[in-house]
């Protein structure tokens, strides 16, 4: 028995994301008496995969192949599938984002194993397991129990705190290539986002709604985010209209985050707006009308002009930066 | 060059959900039934490539697994310009029984390229399309942005985490789609509307699978504390509570 962990990697570094899974993972191992494996493909050098031992994995897989340096969701999964077969995993856990995405369900094929993705929390119960997920964009949760005896899950990012749990390091070098028939993606071209604060990977965000009136007034909104390190976003008109590009977009039809702290400044909280946000652990809300709909999803509420209120905000960083 | 797209039928966001059986079953009174956003924008993507005879793709066929109340659901489809629709007759329990109807349905109707929604924006799921593929065996790729056709060949691009790579896949495949997919979701005209009557809906009939997962019970969403409201002259004192208190920074 064992519960195996796939670990994305970016250009053979983890994130946080990825060692909020490792601590999950671990859990729900202790939780059913099983080991953690931790699986990563690709290149990735030693004292990266130690990171995963600090962080509670009993034993760290890694495969390395050269027909393996991009993302092919079938060939991919045959092989997390066999690792899962090889070591006898009843549970598998993945990240609920583009990898995740990808491979659990092709995994829950496979291996006629249920799936329940994007959960937040540990399991309610392991026998029988039942787990908790977010229905309906937010509007409602659900107790999901997985009736078949391999259990795939996957985690919705920054829903669990990283758990320092230092195991001793031991890892198992695979060299194994995918079936030829099984990679059928090729990469022609990669564009890479740098130098920002990655809206998915981000703890705070400041976003900007149609209350901000025209693109010309972003400059404080960007600065509020740089001094905390934010990412910035903004609702979908304003990326509509140009005045954002459409990567900043969030909501029901745009990027659906769970941020630590969520800024809505002249946003006014439209259910497809709240369906991308609501999930953020705090979230402040600027808005010029007291009766604004945000204001009901908020903890914090500024009623004020936000090209008012922005400036104060930042000095009140700066200040606090001083200190 | 055939697509197909699967589409779900869900509440309409703005939608209140209520759910009854002890809060085992939802509230079906007054819901206002949707074609899923992303399945629209799917399906709006499909019809711009059968726009342009460049990219070969001669019919769009869209796929559903329900019963004949999501008809209306389909018919709107069908208004907005896919050429026909097969709908699976069947409540599905679960994505892995949904997908199963659908890869069987299917498997022998050589469709291309199979279009599906990054997630149903009921069960949140974003799992039915990667299962599909793994059933018909064929190749997929998620978080697709864009899907064009050049000289003969699907030229994707997917939003990796940090970057966005353009790929070639071989046919057929299962595209995962979201945001960037089309702009806007293409709207019926009243020709369509006209059309729609008579264009074929194909009912299958289900086979028997076992769902993999149940759910128990809803829950609703812990009640949010009020609001705090300071005004904006204490900026100040809402950073310090951000930093001292909730310690988010
Ligand atoms: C199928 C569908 C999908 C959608 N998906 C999304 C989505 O993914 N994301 C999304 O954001 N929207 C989405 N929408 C649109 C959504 O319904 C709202 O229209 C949108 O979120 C509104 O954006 P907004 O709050 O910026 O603008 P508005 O609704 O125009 O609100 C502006 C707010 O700013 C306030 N304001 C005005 N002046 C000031 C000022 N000087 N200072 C401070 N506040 C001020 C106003 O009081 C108001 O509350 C979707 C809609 C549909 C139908
Ligand atoms: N009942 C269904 N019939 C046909 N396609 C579906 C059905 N449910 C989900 N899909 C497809 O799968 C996508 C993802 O849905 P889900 O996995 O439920 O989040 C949707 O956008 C549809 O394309």
């Amino acid at each position: 028995m064992a519960v195996l962990i796939y670990l994305e990697n970016w250009e053979g570094k983890f994130k946080k994301l990825s060692f909020e899974l490792v601590s999950y993972a671990s859990k729900i191992a202790e939780m059913i008496g099983s080991e953690s494996l931790a699986l990563t493909i690709g290149k990735v050098d030693k004292q990266e995969l130690e990171k995963l031992a600090v962080q509670g994995a009993d034993k760290v897989i890694h495969i390395e192949n050269e027909k393996l340096n991009t993302l092919d969701d079938q060939a991919y999964t045959s092989l997390v599938a066999d690792v899962a077969r090889k070591y006898n995993a009843t549970v598998l856990v993945l990240s609920n984002n583009n990898s995740g995405k990808a491979l659990a369900p092709r995994l829950s094929v496979q291996l006629k194993a249920g799936l329940v993705s994007g959960v937040s929390k540990l399991p309610v119960s392991v026998s029988p397991f039942v787990v908790y997920k977010k229905v309906y964009s937010g509007k409602a949760y659900a107790n999901v129990r997985i009736k078949t005896d391999i259990k795939i899950l996957t985690l919705a990012q920054n829903s669990f705190e990283i758990i320092h749990n230092p195991k001793p390091f031991v890892v198992e070098h695979l060299n194994i290539a995918p079936n030829d028939n099984l990679l059928n993606t090729k990469v022609k071209d990669v564009q890479k986002l740098t130098g920002k604060v990655l809206l998915t990977d981000a703890d705070i965000v400041v976003s900007g709604g149609r209350g901000m009136k025209s693109p010309d007034n972003w400059g404080p909104l960007v600065e509020l985010a740089d001094l905390l390190r934010a990412a910035t976003a903004c609702s979908r008109p304003v990326s509509d209209e140009g005045w954002r590009p459409h990567e900043e977009h969030t909501g029901q039809t745009g990027k659906i985050i769970a941020p630590n702290l969520y800024f809505a400044i002249g946003i006014s909280g439209a259910t497809q707006h709240l369906a991308g946000i609501s999930s953020s652990k705090i979230i402040v809300a600027v808005n010029s009308d007291k009766d604004a709909p945000i204001f009901e999803a908020a903890q914090y509420g500024i009623v004020g002009d936000a090209l008012k209120v922005l400036p104060k905000l930042v000095d009140a960083v700066k200040e606090l930066k001083l200190k | 060059m055939r697509i197909l797209v699967c589409m779900s039928n869900v509440p309409d966001t703005t939608t209140k959900v209520k759910f009854v059986d002890d809060f085992k079953r939802l509230d079906n009174s007054g819901i206002q039934w949707v074609l899923n956003p992303w399945d629209e924008l799917a399906l709006t993507r499909a019809l711009e490539l059968k726009d342009d005879p460049a990219s070969g793709v001669q019919s769009v066929t869209v796929a559903h697994v329900g019963l004949a109340g999501s008809e209306p659901t389909i018919r709107k489809a069908l208004a907005i310009g896919a050429d026909d629709a097969i709908r699976i007759n069947a409540d599905a329990p679960d994505a892995y029984v949904a997908a199963a109807q659908l890869a069987e349905a299917i498997r022998n109707e050589n469709f291309d390229m199979i279009f599906c929604g990054i997630e149903s924006s009921d069960y949140n799921g974003s799992t039915v399309g990667g299962m599909l593929a793994e059933f018909l065996g064929c190749a997929s790729v998620t978080c697709v942005s864009n899907v064009k056709m050049d000289a003969g060949e699907a030229v994707i691009t997917r939003e990796l985490g940090g970057s966005k790579e353009v790929v070639s896949i071989a046919f057929p495949f299962v595209a995962i789609v979201q945001k960037g997919i089309a702009n806007e979701p293409r709207i019926a005209a009243m020709r369509g509307i006209m059309t729609a009557r008579t264009k074929p809906i194909k009912v299958v009939e289900p086979q028997s699978f076992d769902s993999l997962t149940e759910v128990i019970n809803y829950e609703m969403p812990k009640p949010r504390a009020a609001c705090k409201f300071l005004e904006a002259e204490n900026a100040a004192e809402l950073i310090s509570l951000l930093h001292n208190q909730d310690k988010v920074f």
